[in-house]
Parts: C-alpha cells; sequence; structure tokens
C-alpha cells in the first residue's frame, strides 16, 4: 500500500498513527453526539430554573398566562397538548395499522411500492405547509362542513357542542393525525413485514381467514413494535409546534368542546419567538421547553428500550 | 335433520368470517387511499393556488412596503439556502464520523449509548432544539445565520449519522478482510474500502436531512428569526428562511400575502418531495449495487 520508498516499519508506524486518529477523531464526534443530548437537557433545565424557582411545580398546574402581570401557568396548555395529541393517536393508530396491512398483506407489489412511496412522502410534507392548508383549506371546510355535521349527529356529546369555528382543538388534532399516521404507518408496514411467512402460512394453512390470521398471528407478534410505534408517533404529536400554532386558534382555557379554539404546550412556545418583554416571561417558555423536553425523552427511551428489545428477542428467536 | 341444521350454521358462520375477512381488506385499502387522498388533496390545493400566484418576482425581488402590491421573497430563498448549505457543512462531516465510531470501532457498549442519544435526539421536538440552540448561541448575544444553522444541524445529525450506519452495516465483511489481507491498516481499510463503497448511504442521509431542514420552522423562531427585508449573505446576521416566511405569511389577514405564502410553498414542496424521490433512487440503486 505505501510507495516502496518507505520501509514496511515506517509504514506500520505510520497506519498505527493513522489508527489512532482516526479513533480519536471518531471517538470525540461520538462523545459530540451523547454530550449535545446531555447538553440539550441542561441548558433547557438551565433556562427554566427562575420560572421555576418562581412557582416550582406549581407552574404545570397555573392557569394564568399573564405577561403584564408576571403570572405564568401551563395547565391550559398541558390540557390543549393532552387532547389534540392523544385524539390525533387515537384515529391515527388504527388508520396506521390498517394503512401497514394493506401495504404488507393486500397490495400487489406494484402498487405497494408506489402507494408506500407516497404515504412516506405525506411525511415529508414540511409542517408549516400542512398548517398553510390547515388554515387555509381545512379550517373553512371545518367549519363549514365538519363542525356542523359532527354537531347534528353527534351532538348529544358536549365533545361536538358550541360555536362553529375555523381554528381550534378540531383542526388542531386533524392537522396532528395527518402528520402522524405516515410515521406510525411506515414503522408498523415494517414490523409486519417481518412476521415469519411459517407462521402466517401456519395460520392460514390452519383455514383462517387472512383477516383472522391478523389478529391472531400478526397482531400479536408485532405488538411491542407497535406499541413502540404509537409512542413515538405520540412524542411527535406533543412536539409539533408549527402546524398546531397556526390552526389551533391560540387561547388559553379549558373546554370540552372540540370546537373551542386552545394552545398546546409546544405552540405557545412558538406563538411568542418575537420575544418576551421579562426575563421572567422568557425563562416561563423556556420551562414550557422543559415540560416537553421531559415528556418526550421519557417517551423516546421508552420507544427505543420496547424496539431494541424485541429487535434482540426476534434475532435471538431464530 | 341435524346434520342439515349443523350444515347451515357452520355454512353462516363462515360466510360470517369471510364476510368480516372481505370487510377488514375494504376498510384497509380504503385507508391506504385515504392517506393517498390527502397527500394529493394537500400538494394538489398547494399546486393550484401556488401556480397562480407564482412569478419570477417571488424569487427575484424583495418584500414592498406595507399597502403597495408586489415584492418577492428573494431574502428568505438566498437564506434558506445558506442556512441549509451552512448545516449540512456542520452535519455531514459529523455524522459521518460518528457513524465510523459506532459501526467500526466501538466497543459494543458505548455503540449502543451513542446511537441512543442519535435516536433520542432525532426524537425530540424541533421547537425544543431551537429554545436549546437559542440559550447557547442567542442568548445574550443575538440572533445569527449561523446559530439558525446549527438547530438545522441538530435536526440533520442523526438522519446522516442514522443512513450512513446502516450503509455501513450492508458493506460485506469480506471487503474489510480482502483489506486486511493485503497489509492495510484500520484506518486505510475504513477511509480506502468500506467509506467509498457506502458513498450512496451518505448520499441518501444527506438528501433526506437536507429535505427535512428545508422545510423546518421552529428551529429558526428563536434563532434567525428577526430579519430585515433585503437579501442578506452574512450569516453573522439573522437571515430569512422560505418556510418561516410562509409561516408569517400564513399568519397574516391579507388575501395578497397568502397568495405569496402558496406561491413559497409549491417552490417549497417542489424541492422537498423531488429531494426525497432522488434520495430513494440513491438508496435503491446503492444498496442493489452492495448487495450484488
Amino acid at each position: 500500500m505505501s510507495t516502496a520508498s518507505v520501509s514496511l516499519k515506517g509504514g506500520r508506524r505510520r497506519g498505527r498513527i493513522g489508527d489512532l486518529v482516526l479513533l480519536g477523531v471518531t471517538f470525540v464526534a461520538s462523545a459530540g453526539a451523547v454530550a449535545l443530548l446531555v447538553g440539550i437537557a441542561l441548558k433547557v433545565f438551565e433556562g427554566a430554573q427562575p420560572a421555576y424557582s418562581r412557582f416550582g411545580l406549581g407552574f404545570v398546574t397555573g392557569r394564568l398566562w399573564d405577561p403584564v402581570k408576571g403570572h405564568f401557568g401551563a395547565l391550559d396548555l398541558i390540557y390543549g397538548t393532552a387532547v389534540t395529541s392523544l385524539a390525533a393517536l387515537l384515529i391515527a393508530t388504527p388508520l396506521s395499522i390498517a394503512i401497514a396491512l394493506f401495504l404488507s398483506e393486500l397490495a400487489p407489489r406494484g402498487v405497494r411500492d408506489v402507494v408506500g412511496a407516497l404515504v412516506e412522502m405525506l411525511a415529508a410534507v414540511p409542517s408549516v405547509i400542512v398548517g398553510l392548508w390547515g388554515i387555509l383549506v381545512l379550517g373553512p371546510f371545518v367549519q363549514q362542513t365538519l363542525e356542523p355535521f359532527l354537531h347534528r349527529t353527534l351532538g348529544f356529546l358536549p365533545l361536538f357542542r358550541g360555536k362553529y369555528s375555523a381554528v381550534g382543538l378540531l383542526p388542531a388534532t386533524i392537522v396532528l393525525t395527518i402528520m402522524v399516521v405516515p410515521i406510525v404507518a411506515s414503522i408498523t408496514r415494517d414490523l409486519f413485514l417481518r412476521v415469519p411467512l411459517d407462521l402466517k402460512e401456519g395460520a392460514l394453512a390452519l383455514g383462517m381467514t387472512r383477516w383472522e390470521m391478523v389478529r391472531g398471528v400478526m397482531l400479536p407478534y408485532a405488538r411491542p413494535g407497535l406499541v413502540a410505534a404509537v409512542i413515538l408517533g405520540l412524542g411527535r404529536a406533543i412536539g409539533e409546534a408549527i402546524a398546531v400554532t397556526q390552526v389551533i386558534g391560540i387561547t388559553l382555557g379549558i373546554h370540552v368542546s372540540l370546537f373551542a379554539p386552545g394552545d398546546t404546550l409546544a405552540s405557545r412556545i412558538a406563538s411568542q419567538y418575537q420575544g418576551a418583554s421579562t426575563n421572567l416571561q422568557l425563562s416561563a417558555i423556556v420551562y414550557l421547553a422543559a415540560i416537553l423536553l421531559v415528556i418526550t425523552l421519557i417517551a423516546n427511551v421508552i420507544a427505543q428500550l420496547i424496539v431494541r428489545r424485541f429487535e434482540l428477542q426476534k434475532a435471538g428467536g431464530q | 335433520m341435524s346434520a342439515r341444521a349443523l350444515g347451515l350454521t357452520t355454512d353462516s358462520r363462515l360466510r360470517r368470517r369471510q364476510f368480516v375477512n372481505l370487510l377488514m381488506q375494504a376498510l384497509a385499502t380504503a385507508a391506504a387511499m385515504l392517506a393517498v387522498g390527502l397527500l394529493l388533496l394537500m400538494v394538489g390545493s398547494v399546486a393550484s393556488r401556488g401556480a397562480s400566484a407564482l412569478d419570477l418576482n417571488l424569487l427575484t425581488k424583495t418584500p414592498v412596503p406595507f399597502g403597495q402590491t408586489g415584492g418577492g421573497l428573494a431574502h428568505a430563498f438566498v437564506g434558506s439556502a445558506i442556512l441549509v448549505g451552512l448545516a449540512t457543512a456542520m452535519a455531514l462531516p459529523l455524522g459521518v464520523l460518528i457513524a465510523i465510531y459506532v459501526t467500526e470501532l466501538a466497543p459494543r457498549g458505548l455503540a449502543m449509548v451513542v446511537r441512543l442519544s442519535l435516536d433520542v435526539v432525532n426524537g425530540l421536538p424541533s421547537i425544543v432544539v431551537g429554545i436549546f440552540v437559542f440559550s447557547v448561541l442567542v442568548l445574550g448575544h443575538k440572533q445569527s445565520g449561523f446559530a439558525g444553522a446549527a438547530a438545522l444541524a441538530v435536526i440533520m445529525l442523526p438522519l446522516v449519522s442514522r443512513a450512513t450506519q446502516e450503509m455501513l452495516l450492508l458493506v460485506p465483511g469480506s471487503l474489510r478482510e480482502a483489506a486486511y489481507a493485503l497489509g492495510a491498516s484500520r484506518w486505510r481499510t475504513v477511509l480506502g474500502v468500506v467509506l467509498p463503497s457506502s458513498v450512496g448511504g451518505i448520499l441518501t442521509g444527506t438528501t433526506l436531512a437536507i429535505a427535512r431542514a428545508a422545510g423546518e420552522t421552529a428551529p429558526l423562531l428563536f434563532t434567525s428569526s428577526l430579519t430585515a427585508n433585503a437579501v442578506s449573505t452574512d450569516p453573522r446576521q439573522p437571515l430569512q428562511s422560505v418556510p418561516l416566511s410562509i409561516f408569517q405569511l400564513s399568519e397574516s389577514p391579507d388575501p395578497a400575502d397568502h397568495a405569496k405564502a402558496w406561491a413559497a410553498a409549491l417552490v417549497l414542496i417542489t424541492v422537498v418531495l423531488l429531494l426525497s424521490v432522488v434520495s430513494r433512487a440513491i438508496l435503491i440503486r446503492s444498496r442493489r449495487k452492495l448487495s450484488r
């Protein structure tokens, strides 16, 4: 490998030094990745400190957001986050499983590739464009068609009462659903594609219909991975800022009705970007980010651990 | 008689089972069509509303003062290009180095820690990443293109690194062994043999990451958003970006602003979707090459 003039010994030394340099450089970069995660956590908690020392954990149950008087609380935002994300996942999970089943079981090969690629493209649409569509196309549709319809058919539920509005929890939920479905669906499809063929064929040979095979074999086999996929989707929904800011209406309040405007942790942060008037307000914004960070950290670590265990189990079992 | 009854019941049960089966298959198909339909609906809205507002002024002119008509978003297109370029310059080398360490050099436990950290960073809300970079680079100083690019780089890093790792793992062990058998040292093997054969994966990851970063708004809100309405190429100053412009225009009550937002969205979505199609094509090609 080295030129003829370099002695073997020199080449070997150079090789050793090169190995060390490569190891050193790549190690530092990798340590940087770990430090990045730690640094994000430390910095965000540090920034939240002033608000934390002022409001303590009571911030989480406080209901005001008054920059003038310096009172800040996150309960309304946590409520809005929980309602929109959970509702989105409630719709997105069965929808994603159905899409994954179509892609892994029903579609002929050519259709599968095309539809699969299109579903992944849906995930690639920037959230600000989903939000733009959300305000200008989805919003009027929700106000003029969907909410009157829901009120007529399901109006006995308090969820579907109140003034029809183009912005609010319902459009936010729909936007989040659209953003979460492709993520959950593509993970789920990969899970389904890894179900061993002999298990599936065994089930069919016993006389099961395809759906019974799905329910009896594929879903149980993929369950841990499914849980992880849903948690990842939930993390994504909880953290989405831009599209939600555009359609939710940025209003405090805890309403049972999905027609009402609201706000979430992430969208409140995003809507305050043009500057905080006081350091306390700034710190309160960072406190919101810290709450988001804790929730998504927990969700992500759990999901990743489930995925890893699932992979190890399946690798060990075969 | 009992035999006939039995025959009937099994027959109706079978029919019910088959009916449920068909129903579920129809539902699954409908769900997939719904997803595709939504994509087409969204892209269709952007295309039809954007096309009527799209003209050369959008790309070449800067915004005009309130009350006047015309103008464009040249500063945002220039800014986005610089922001994404800088972010790529930060994330690409780091991501590749990390991938080399994790797949080629690291002991198992350490590799797992690094991989888990990156996966978790990937799952963090991008608004939190924005707040982090804001508190490190902007607080006490001021917003800058560098800060925005750094925030985008944090978003890109896990994507680049993951794609590179996946491709490095596909490089056959026999290739490495052949290099060692020729007396090549480890670093020459990695840099001269393993890495070149995984260029496809690196390209895929980078293209995907660029597509993602080009559309990100949240990381830029607190790091590079308070900009002048003029074209700026100086990353020490805050730079305007296309997604941020769309975000701001979409909140405006003025229909002329909405039209500009749709036009900018059309350009952005075209770039993003093209990039993701390209990255898919590269991935398929390089996978085929490696597995041959």
